[in-house]
Parts: C-alpha cells; sequence; structure tokens
C-alpha cells in the first residue's frame, strides 16, 4: 500500500477530487495548510511597518491506495492540479505499513 | 488576596457608599434660587418668542437711569429709545390680550423644537460609541476583540456615572441660563477668583447628582448631551492603549475620567470658566472659541492617550531596539471603515447638535462644513499614503483622514464657509499621516492612531478657527460684540492667540491629570500594563474570561512579533517603561 501526500492550489481541491473520484478512488483527508516553494515573498508596508508575506496557503490531500492504482492516481492528480503557473504544488509518495477500517476490523487492501 | 485588591475593595465600596448618602440626600432649595422645572410644565412662554434674527417677542420696560446715568447723553437717548418702543408694545399688547396668550404657546413650542434637537442629536453622539468600538477592534488583533470592545462598552456607563455624580456639576455648575431651552438659571455657582482685575472661573459647583436646582428637564437634557460628548473624550484612550491596557486599570480610569479628567478644562471652555473669559477680560478675540469640541473633547482624549501610552508603554514586539516597528496587522478591516462611516453619520449630531437649538438655522451650514472636512480629509490622507508614502492607498488611514478633518472641522464648523472647512479638512488629512509615522518614530506605539487623529488634530483645529473664521456668525459669543473673525478674514491674530492659549492650557492640564491619575491607579491595581505572557496569548481569555471569536481557530503567536535586536534573544522584552 501507498500513501500520496499532494499539496495543491486551494481552488483546485474539488476538480482534483472528483477526478480522483473518476478512476475509482472515494476517500481522502484534507487539511488546511501553508507553505512556499523556490519563490520567494513579496514585502509590503502598512502605516510604516515593513513586513513580508511568504506563506501562501494551500491544500494537503492525503490518499492511501493499493500500489495497482498509484501510477494513474499520481498522473490525475498532476492533470487536474496543473495551472502552469507558479504554487501549483507537489506530489509525495510514501509506503504504508497497515491499514484498519475502524468501523469493521478490516485490514490492508480491503480497509482503503 | 493581594495587599493592592484589598484596597482597592476598600477604596470602591468607600466611594459606593459616598455616592449612596449624596443621593439619599435630600436639599431644599433658598427662596431667591431660580425654581426648577422636572417635569417640562414651566419651561418655554412668551419670553422665549425670539425671530430669526433674535429679536425678543417681548419688549420690557427699561430700567430707570441713575443720577449718574442721567448725565451722560448717550445714556439718556438710548433711555428714551427703550421706553419709546415699550410703550408702543404696551399699547398694541393692550388691544390684543390674546397674542400674548398665544406668544406663550410659540415660546413653548420654540423651547420645544430645542430640547428635540439638542436630545436627538445626543442620542447620535451617542451611536458613536458603537463606531469606536468598532474602529478600535477593527484596527487591532483578534485574540484582543473582546477585551477591545469590553473598554469601549463599559466607558459608556463609568464615564457616565461619574459625570452624574459630580463632573457635570463641575463642568456646568456655574454655566447660567440655559438660553436655548427654556432659560432656567439655577446652575449659578462658578467657583472664580479675582486676580490683576478679573474675574477667573475655575470650577463649577452646583447640579451634583442632578437633585435639587439640577433637578430640571432642561438640565437633564444638557446633562444628556453633554455626557455623550464626555464619553467621546473618556473612549479616545482605549484605542491608543489598546492591546495591553488591565481592565482593572481602565475602570480606575473610567472612574476619573466623568468625575474629574474631563470637567476641568470643559468648564473654563464651555462652562463660563476663564479661557472663555479670554475675549471679554483681555480683548483676546472671543475668548477660547470652540463650537463642538476640537479642544474640549478631542484634543483632552488625545492628550490623555498620549500620555497614557508614554506612561504603560509599546505593545510586546512592536518596536525593535534599533526603533525600527514591527507589523502588526488590523484584524477587521470592513469593521473599521464601517465604524468609520458610523462616527462620520453621528458627527451630524455632534457638531450641528451643539447649536443646542434647532433654531438657529445655522445648523445648516455647520452640518455640510463637517460633511466637507470629512471627505476632503480622507481623500488627502488616501493620496498622501498613495503618492508620497507608502505608495499604496492604505484603508485604515482613508479611516483616520476622515476622522481627521471630523475633528479638525469641530471647533470651526459654525465660523468657517465651505472653502474653509475643505481646506482645513485637507491639510488634516495629511496631518494625520505624518504625525502617525512621527508618533512611530519617536517610539510611542498608537495601535489606531488615536493620538494622531484626536490630539494633534484637535489642536489643528482650533488654531484654524483663528485662521478661517469668516465673520458671518458668532454674534456675542462669549459676551463680546461682533462676529468671530480670523486671521485670514481681516480678524488679525486676537483670536487665533486666543485658541493657542486654550490649546496650550489644554495640553498641559491633561498632561498632568493623566500623569497623576494612571500613577495613583498603577499603584492601586499593581501597574496598569498586563503580564507579558498574557499580552502575548491575548487578552481575552485572561482578562476577561471568554474569546471573541469563540470556536476560531487562532494561531495567536503568529499576530505577535517578536521585537529583533534586544539581548535575551526572540522572547526578550521591548526596551519601553512598565508603569
Amino acid at each position: 500500500m501507498k500513501k500520496i501526500e499532494a499539496i495543491v492550489k486551494p481552488f483546485k481541491l474539488e476538480e482534483v477530487k472528483d477526478a480522483l473520484a473518476e478512476i475509482g478512488i472515494e476517500g481522502m483527508t484534507v487539511t488546511e495548510v501553508k507553505g512556499f516553494g523556490r519563490q520567494k515573498g513579496k514585502t509590503e508596508i502598512y502605516r510604516g511597518s515593513e513586513y513580508v508575506v511568504d506563506f501562501l496557503p494551500k491544500i494537503k490531500i492525503e490518499v492511501v491506495l493499493g500500489e495497482d492504482k498509484l501510477e494513474e492516481a499520481v498522473e490525475t492528480i498532476v492533470k487536474s492540479a496543473r495551472t502552469g503557473k507558479i504554487g501549483d504544488g507537489k506530489i509525495f509518495v510514501l509506503s504504508v505499513e497497515e491499514a484498519v477500517r475502524i468501523r469493521t476490523g478490516e485490514k490492508a487492501e480491503a480497509a482503503v | 488576596m493581594k495587599q493592592h485588591h484589598r484596597a482597592l475593595r476598600w477604596l470602591g465600596t468607600s466611594l459606593l457608599a459616598a455616592a449612596l448618602a449624596g443621593v439619599m440626600t435630600v436639599r431644599t432649595l433658598a427662596d431667591d434660587e431660580p425654581k426648577p422645572d422636572p417635569a417640562g410644565t414651566a419651561t418655554g412662554d412668551r419670553s422665549t418668542v425670539v425671530d430669526a434674527g433674535g429679536n425678543a417677542f417681548m419688549v420690557s420696560e427699561p430700567a430707570k437711569l441713575s443720577e449718574e446715568d442721567a448725565k451722560d447723553k448717550d445714556k439718556v437717548k438710548a433711555y428714551q429709545d427703550a421706553l419709546k418702543a415699550y410703550n408702543e408694545f404696551k399699547a398694541e399688547a393692550d388691544k390684543e390680550p390674546l397674542a400674548l396668550k398665544l406668544a406663550d404657546a410659540v415660546g413653548h413650542h420654540r423651547v420645544s423644537i430645542n430640547f428635540t434637537w439638542t436630545l436627538v442629536t445626543g442620542f447620535l453622539v451617542m451611536f458613536m460609541q458603537a463606531g469606536f468600538a468598532m474602529v478600535e477592534t477593527g484596527l487591532t488583533r483578534a485574540k484582543n476583540t473582546a477585551h477591545t470592545f469590553a473598554m469601549n462598552f463599559m466607558i459608556y456607563p463609568m464615564g457616565m456615572l461619574g459625570f452624574y455624580l459630580c463632573g457635570f456639576a463641575f463642568m456646568f455648575g456655574g454655566l447660567g441660563g440655559i438660553g436655548t431651552m427654556g432659560g432656567y438659571a439655577g446652575l449659578n455657582h462658578e467657583i472664580t477668583v479675582h486676580l490683576f482685575g478679573h474675574d477667573w472661573g475655575l470650577l463649577g459647583w452646583k447640579g451634583f447628582l442632578l437633585q435639587g436646582a439640577g433637578y430640571d428637564t432642561a438640565v437633564f437634557t444638557l446633562f444628556l448631551f453633554q455626557m455623550v460628548f464626555m464619553d467621546t473624550t473618556a473612549t479616545i484612550p482605549t484605542g491608543a492603549l489598546a492591546e495591553r491596557w488591565k481592565f482593572s486599570s481602565f475602570m480606575l480610569y473610567g472612574c476619573a475620567i466623568g468625575t474629574i479628567m474631563y470637567p476641568v478644562f470643559g468648564n473654563w471652555v464651555w462652562g463660563g470658566g476663564w479661557l472663555a473669559q479670554l475675549g471679554a477680560n483681555f480683548g483676546l478675540g472671543h475668548g477660547h472659541v470652540d463650537f463642538a469640541g476640537s479642544s474640549v473633547v478631542h484634543m483632552q482624549g488625545g492628550v490623555i492617550a498620549l500620555i497614557a501610552s508614554w506612561m504603560v508603554g509599546a505593545r510586546y514586539g512592536k518596536f525593535n531596539k534599533d526603533g525600527s516597528t514591527n507589523f502588526i496587522p488590523p484584524h477587521n478591516i470592513p469593521m473599521a471603515m464601517a465604524g468609520t462611516f458610523i462616527l462620520a453619520f453621528g458627527w451630524f449630531g455632534f457638531n450641528p447638535g451643539s447649536s443646542l437649538a434647532a433654531t438657529d438655522l445655522r445648523i445648516g451650514v455647520v452640518a455640510t462644513n463637517t460633511m466637507l472636512a470629512s471627505a476632503t480629509g480622507a481623500l488627502a490622507a488616501c493620496l498622501w499614503m498613495w503618492w508620497v508614502r507608502t505608495k499604496k492607498p492604505d484603508p485604515s488611514m482613508m479611516c483616520n483622514g476622515m476622522l481627521a478633518g471630523l475633528v479638525a472641522i469641530t471647533c470651526p464648523c459654525a465660523f468657517v464657509s465651505a472653502g474653509g472647512a475643505s481646506i482645513l479638512g485637507a491639510v488634516a488629512g495629511i496631518l494625520v499621516v505624518e504625525s502617525v509615522f512621527f508618533f512611530d518614530k519617536i517610539g510611542i506605539d498608537d495601535p489606531v492612531g488615536a493620538i494622531s487623529v484626536h490630539g494633534v488634530n484637535g489642536a489643528w483645529g482650533c488654531l484654524s478657527l483663528g485662521l478661517f473664521a469668516d465673520g458671518t456668525y458668532g454674534d456675542g459669543w462669549n459676551g463680546v460684540p461682533g462676529t468671530v473673525r480670523g486671521l485670514f478674514y481681516g480678524g488679525g491674530m486676537s483670536q487665533f492667540w486666543a485658541e493657542l492659549i486654550g490649546v496650550t492650557v489644554c495640553f498641559i492640564t491633561l498632561a498632568v491629570l493623566t500623569g497623576v491619575v494612571f500613577k495613583v491607579v498603577g499603584l492601586l491595581v499593581g501597574g496598569n500594563r498586563v503580564e507579558e505572557q498574557v499580552e502575548i496569548d491575548g487578552l481575552d481569555i485572561p482578562e476577561m474570561g471568554v474569546l471573541g471569536y469563540s470556536g476560531m481557530v487562532m494561531d495567536k503567536e503568529s499576530e505577535t512579533p517578536h521585537p529583533k535586536g534586544f539581548p535575551g534573544g526572540a522572547g526578550a522584552r521591548s526596551a519601553v517603561a512598565t508603569h
């Protein structure tokens, strides 16, 4: 089993969710995060005090799935989340040791 | 219980007991005192009937000339003219007795118009409290909203009760006749000293707890109107001291502001005291003139804000060691701007209402001048930020600019033309921006610009009267014949000097009073300022016991800049004294 952590622009969430549903991935966990990449922030000024806007709001989508679906899922997320402009985000793939469905106690692939 | 808490409880209890004792005491009036009219059934009659030009309907018999005066040819002529006018009037009155009875009703209605006006404009000014609360809360941080708003809320009852207890009596106890509302003259005790051949009114001493001579409906109306003006002063320092003022310290300040801090200077300008008498006594224009309170209300508040902010010190993390400032963001710009509109609306009560008479038709000019100054103030501040200072039109400065224009026009509103109002409003808009940057530079932290809006522009407003008063209004103001005229309209410098003296006295008086009050209060509550960790966490829970925005996830640490450059690293205290 693998876990996808995708950092995407917040307004892209609906599109990514719908695209994943189309290829049969129906569950995910979503968190509101902030972050930045290689682009540095802008300096602004308020009433004489300077400040830098570094962090931008992002959405982190976490999906756990079987290895067989992994490649298709990554491709789908890339296609649906891409705008072509800076700040589109990143996808990380991790290995998962175990998964359990709380309601039924099912394990491994049957749990996701 | 801590030592100072015990002392405070005793102080509070004894004050309360004294107040109750005062209320219970019924004092009977002496026979020669004017009779108060609590029910309003004897206020306004034929004697209060006046035409548009201010000429009374009733003509009274002239007093007989003394032997001395009979030798003066001019006085004899004046007496003969007055006697002729009286005889003519009497002859006509005898022919139409019903006209005099009708005049009683007309007089009552004229006074009723003025009562209504004063009360309704007073209600408008009361609503400005919401405006102040919204501006201050909008321009400060979310973690302090319950505390900031609570200060602006509680200042209303605290200030009012202090004013009711004794503040009003100190300020207006020697006012004399309430001319526009029936002429009741029971507030007739002004503590006066006689120096250098002139009388100097210092403090009123009548009308405590609005009873005895104070229990008259015109007095009550005047009280309501004047109270909401006092509250405007009282609420200004809460802006400058936001986000670090201990609530117990604030409450004790609330006791002091209505009782003594505001009324002293107020008596000197509006209560018939010595600043108003500078014209009659020393020929300085019409004395210190202040139509609706640029100095009496706004500058007083601004000076208190300045001295208190200096004593209490800047917010944690505002200043770095090298004097540069850190960004502390306003959490709700729409709230601040809506609050500004509420204030601008309430100002239509503040300025025109200060005529205390809807029968004084100058109110149209007053209201429009007010409006124009608010507009040029906002525009000037907006453009000054955009083109000169930060290269962006800053919403918070648009607010400060509009308010600065309003503060500045408050003194001269009845005495200037549209052009004058617009120009002085624009100057106010630029002045407030420069002032905000100035106070940042000298290390005074003013989260909302209260000192710059109210203190600096309160002074400018008074001085601008000495320049822009155009001589179309104010005949007889403060007992000086002729209209009020400033430098640019051929009045010379004398009015300007009277304004400057008033402004200077305001600064000195309030600086001293503030120093004393905050020093004493600080001792009573163990420091005027909250603990540093409380300031970082946000004042809502520690001080008020409830969050302003319950359920909202707030990263309080990220709302708090840590000051740079101090030994001890990021957690070190900014180097401003705590009193």
